[in-house]
Order: C-alpha cells, then structure tokens, then sequence
C-alpha cells in the first residue's frame, strides 16, 4: 500500500456467486428431440446418412401410423403394459417391504444384506430359461422376471433410506410414548419416502428393459416381441417404432414419479 | 409429582460420564442443570425420562402424575424434531393419536396449547415456514398438548439466536406463571439458568457428580434483564465453573 504510483481507476467486485442451482427450463428437453429428429431428418433425405445406418425418422412416423390403423398397436402394447404392471408392482412392492424389514430388524439385515448383494450383479436376462422351467412358458415366467429384476434395486434403495431416517425424530416419537407401529408408520416410512421413490426411477426403468426380454421369449405379442420381428427381418423403422413406444413409455413413468413426488414430498422444496 | 434420582452412575464402555448423582426435581419448580460441556448432563436428561438405562442407581416417579396426564415425561428437544411433513396441527395431533385422542377433541386440545404458545395463525404451515423460535415455540406446544407432569427440556434455546432467546425465555416465564410447571432444564448458558431456574444444580467436568446446589427465591416473574442480584448469582456461577470448563476443554483437545 505504501507504493506512490498513480491512483488506479476503482474495479468493481467480479461476480462470482450463483450456479449449482438446476432450474426448471420447460421446452429445452422437447427442443433437443425436435433437434435431433430434425438433423436425421434432413440427413437421410439428403443423402449424407444412408438409409441403411438409420431409417427416415417420417418412415418411422408412417409404420407407426399403420400399425395405429391396423390395431396392431393396442395388441402388442396392451399386453406389454399389463406385464410391466404386474411384474413391477409384485417386484417393487415386495421390494419395499424387504427393504424396510432389512432397516429395522438386525437379523433380517445381518441375513438378507449379503443376499441381495450376491443376487444384484446376476444378470436376470440369464436366468430366462431357469424362469420358464419353473413358471411355464406362459405370461408368469415373464412376471418373475421382471419382478426379480426390480426387486432387488428397491430393496438396496429402500433399506438405505431407511437408514437415512433422522434418528432424532424416532427418538422424539419414542419419548412421547408412540407405539413401535406408529413410529414406523408415521416417521419411519415418510421419512424414507423420498429415497424409495428415486429408487423407483432406476427399478422402473430397469423393468422396461426386462420386459423386452422377457418377451423375446415365446411371446406372440408385445413390444419385446414386435422389436425382435423388425430386427430379425433388419426392419428398421419397425425397429425403430418399437423402440420409441418403449422411449415414450419411459417418460411416461418418469413423469408419473415425478408427479408422486411432487404430491408425496411437497413438504420438502 | 416429584422425580428423585437414587445415586444415579453411568458410563459409556470405560468412559464414566455420571458419578453417584442423587437430585430432587421438586413438583412445579423448574430445576436448571448446569455444567461444562462434556459433563454428561443430556445424558443424565435421557436417563431421567428412560431414552437411556442409567448403569448404577435409578430414577423415581413420587406421586402421582396429574389427572389427564398423557405423558408423564416430556421431552423438548435442542434440535426441535418437529416432522418436517406434517404441518404445525399435524405436528401436535401426531402425539395425541397414539392416545386414541381424534377429533374434535384434538381439535380443542390443539387449539388452546397454540393459544397458550401464540401461534394460532400458524396451524398449517409446514416447519420449513417457521423460523427457529417458532419451531421451539410448536415443539413446547407439542409438549404442553401432552399435560406433562415433568417437562424435559435438553439445551431448548441453544439452536437459537441471542434476541429470540430472550424473547423465548419470557414466553417460558410467562408460561409458567400462568399455570406453573415441572422441569428438569439443561443447558450450558447461565444467564438461562438464572433466569428460569428456581434450582440450579452445577455438575463437575467428566465424570459429572453436583459440584454444588444453588436455590435462587425470587419469583420467576420479578426476574428480569440485568437484575443486580441475579448477575451476582450468575458470576458465583461462572466463578464456579470457569475452572472446570477450562480443564474439560483441554480434555477434550487431548482425546
């Protein structure tokens, strides 16, 4: 400070604040869609990507118009759904419950962590035929599947936040004489809600995946077994069709969780 | 009702935190527990209302609690615990539940403890709403809801800024010469103990045993910011304790 050189001209502060605050920017995700589909597009009409490497996202648009028309649509999706529904509502539900057994009980815990653990990284596609042998080739082989394959994300998501329940609170409920019941269902199981339904997001989806291979397998119809057809025959906008219904279909789940949470959790913000 | 504790010990594996405490915790006098930290006086709270197992000795319930009692011993939190989804009604109606109280009769026992507290415009906001006294002010309101014999009150103005404090601590006075209530008080701020307490029981550093009892007359309500008396009090306290405090402080830094 001591230096005698000229007064230099007053610099305003840098701003350096802000950010690590994601906020809701409504059109951008559809932007991006319409973006990408829009270059595709534009590249197999002019040429420069080849019909073969991708189909003409408005051939695609077409096959999914007539398989609207033919009624086809509602044969291979109905079924689909009605798997999905079922598979995960037993593979989430039981999922749920093992999870919160697992938070609450040491021996359930001490016995069914390691368990979990060795079932998780098992690649439940591999175990298809094991499933038909033991359920019949028929529609509860594929509801094994996926109900297996979702419970065991749900379990490990569930008992961790269960874990997560501010002990406080139990101890608060405890000391104002509340039953072990009411302690678990008025503290133990809101407080756990906001990690079994981010927990939810990943089970769903990986029921989605599970369901098109379940129906790769001695399914007449379905969206699995629509996707195998077009890609035995190197149909690619079939191909293609099938694979946004399954696109779409995972939005849909997302935004329906999304929902929930915005019921269940408003508390939060 | 009364609370006794019977040469109360107690030690976490090796560690011995209590030390033979016996104490009385008279009927509609509030009993401050005061000492450096580490002492072992949260812990000697939870052993009082059986969050904990005391090692060696026991508590004591003497006489019966009042008519209408729910919840003998009632605890106030430092951190509130208040649950975040229930609104401040909810907060409330979640004790009396469990009591097979719903209703109307919630409804009324409700409405007059947030009376009693001054949050009557505040039944449905969330806690998030609240600000940190007003989180304590539903926490105490919760505990009245329960027509407590004993009130156990764990640090209840230490999360809080020094001017809500103040404004708490004449709440509580108010509250309590009103319709005066039992309570065993921790906490490490003297001027709080001086303030509200009409026993104050200083602990010695780890293992705590009562150092000394000190029963301060005046009347709650005469008691006020700055009384001469009071500080006086207050610096016999501290002149008690400054030692201690200062040897548990470099044993802390030890470990």
């Amino acid at each position: 400070m001591s230096d005698a050189t000229a007064p230099t001209q007053p610099i305003e502060v840098r701003f350096r604040g802000g950010g690590f605050a994601p906020k809701a920017r409504r059109w951008v995700g559809l932007f991006v869609f319409v973006l990408l589909i829009g270059i595709t597009e534009i590249g197999t009409r002019q040429g420069w990507i080849s019909s073969l490497t991708l189909p003409k996202p408005s051939d695609v648009l077409a096959t999914f118009g007539e398989l609207w028309e033919s009624g086809l649509l509602f044969k291979h999706l109905l079924p689909s759904l009605s798997r999905l529904a079922v598979g995960a509502a037993i593979g989430a539900s039981i999922g749920i419950a093992v999870g919160i057994m697992i938070g609450l009980f040491s021996y359930v815990r001490a016995g069914m962590v390691p368990l979990v653990a060795a079932i998780f990284p098992i690649p439940k596609i591999a175990l298809l035929p094991l499933f038909v042998i033991w359920f019949g080739i028929d529609e509860a082989s594929k509801y094994a599947l996926i109900a297996f394959g979702t419970f065991t994300p749900t379990v490990v998501a569930t008992y961790g936040a269960v874990d997560n329940v501010d002990r406080s609170l139990i101890r608060m409920g405890q000391s104002f004489g509340l039953s072990w019941l009411s302690i678990v269902r008025k503290i133990v199981l809101p407080g756990a809600m906001p990690g079994i339904l981010s927990g939810l997001r990943i089970s769903l989806a990986i029921a989605i995946i599970l369901l098109v291979a379940a129906e790769m397998l001695g399914a007449e119809y379905g969206i699995g077994a629509y996707i195998l057809e077009a890609g035995s025959l190197y149909d690619l906008e079939r191909l293609f069709a099938g694979v946004v219904i399954l696109s779409l279909l995972g939005v849909i789940l997302s935004t329906v969780i999304g929902f929930i949470e915005r019921r269940l959790l408003g508390w939060r913000a | 009702m009364d609370i006794r504790l019977d040469a109360i010990s107690h030690s976490y594996g090796d560690t011995e935190v209590l030390r033979d405490i016996s104490l009385d915790i008279p009927n509609g006098k509030i009993v401050c527990l005061v000492g450096p930290s580490g002492c072992g006086k949260s812990t000697l709270l939870r052993l009082i209302g059986g969050l904990e197992r005391a090692s060696k000795g026991r508590v004591l319930q003497l006489g019966n609690p009042p008519e209408g009692c729910l919840n003998p011993l009632t605890y106030v939190f430092q951190d509130f615990a208040l649950l975040p989804w229930r609104s401040v009604q909810g907060n409330i109606s979640l004790v009396l539940e469990d009591h097979g109280i719903n209703g109307a009769q919630a409804d009324a026992i409700i409405a007059d403890v947030l009376a009693r507290t001054k949050l009557s415009d505040f039944s449905k906001a969330l806690p998030r709403q609240l600000s940190g006294g007003m989180k304590q002010r539903v926490a105490i309101a919760r505990a009245l809801a329960v027509k407590p014999a004993v009130m156990l009150m764990d640090e209840p103005l230490s999360a809080l800024d020094s001017q809500t404090r103040e404004l708490l601590m004449d709440d509580l006075v108010a509250l309590w010469t009103r319709q005066s209530f039992t309570a065993a008080y921790v906490t490490h701020n003297l001027a709080e103990a001086v303030r509200l307490g009409h026993r104050i029981v200083v602990l010695s550093r780890r293992p705590g045993e009562v150092h000394e009892i000190v029963e301060i007359d005046m009347p709650l309500a005469q008691r006020s910011h700055g009384n001469a008396k009071l500080e006086q009090t207050q610096k016999h306290l501290w002149d008690m304790m400054r030692d201690e405090a200062r040897a548990a402080d470099e044993e802390l830094l030890d470990v």
